[in-house]
């Protein structure tokens, strides 16, 4: 059963996106961290291969991913890894090689312990402003909007229950 | 990615007409048929031109448009623009979910594969 994901805005300049998993967080962690994990999971859209997947897992360690798409196109990002404090805290940056981030984003990943062997993670994704998180609009990770994500989604669930 | 997508600047128009919070209220009452400005204006503690102001921002994003002939002019809501809106926001959100639920398989495996030693208190 799929667990229940939300993402919302904060502040000026961050997304934040939370999911539970049924797994406890130091497995998560190494889902993250550990680049034949990582391949299985993070490789993008359905379509999509990571071929270079480099993931230098400590403090001042650097990351890079590339995946390869339909017709070939290439799509890689990377950065360095500026806390790794294992299972619970991660932050790093990342920069898309087609900038349309506007510039470095720093990803915080912060992992919580749920009762029954679960867990839960909370990213968020910090923009260099708020021009460009609400400027990174040409691809699915756009923003461009001044409300939260659910704040719209229960908008919308009450016009579909009226109809 | 095959999805038919609006222009950036359309879903700009959309999400900023979106970003307040009379003009959401305005759209769920639409959402239940065409009103005048002044049936509009009842429920809200609102001039009327204040809330002509707003009908006039969502009808600049395409989200209502106002029938020309009749004069009391009824607002009826328009339903491309917000469907727009929503395909944007599921796609944004179906990226995370589907990479999630990648990971959820992933951790399910490595479950089963490791038999973890601090088993199990519930």
């Amino acid at each position: 059963m799929a667990m229940p994901l939300t993402i919302a805005l904060q502040g000026d300049t961050e997304i934040v996106v939370t999911r539970e998993f049924d797994a406890p967080r130091e497995l998560v962690w190494d889902c993250w961290t550990v680049p034949a994990l990582i391949r299985r999971w993070l490789a993008g859209p359905p379509g999509w291969e990571m071929t270079t997947c480099e993931f230098d897992a400590r403090v001042g360690g650097k990351w890079r991913f590339v995946a390869k798409g339909p017709g070939g196109m290439e799509m890689g990002h990377g950065g360095v890894i500026k806390v790794f404090d294992r299972p619970e805290r991660m932050v790093s940056t990342e920069i898309y090689d087609w900038d349309w981030t506007g510039g470095e984003t720093i990803n915080t990943n912060e992992f919580a312990e749920l009762a029954g062997g679960r867990s839960r993670s909370t990213l968020t994704i910090t923009y260099s402003s708020k021009e460009a998180r609400d400027g990174a609009r040409a691809t699915p990770m756009a923003e461009g909007m001044e409300m939260g994500f659910q704040k719209l989604d229960a908008l919308l669930k009450e016009r579909a229950a009226e109809r | 990615m095959v999805m038919e997508m609006a222009t950036p600047e359309q879903l700009d128009l959309t999400f900023a007409a979106l970003a307040d919070q009379t003009r959401r209220a305005i759209l769920a009452r639409l959402a239940e048929g065409e009103l005048s400005v002044n049936e509009l204006a009842e429920p809200f503690e609102m001039s009327q031109p204040a809330i002509s102001k707003h009908i006039k921002v969502l009808e600049n994003a395409g989200l209502v448009s106002r029938s020309k002939d009749a004069q009391r002019r009824p607002v009826k809501m328009e339903a491309q623009p917000m469907s727009e809106a929503i395909a944007w926001l599921e796609q944004y959100r179906k990226v995370w979910e589907q990479t999630y639920a990648r990971l959820d398989t992933l951790l399910a495996e490595l479950k089963a594969m490791t038999p973890s030693p601090d088993k199990k208190k519930n």
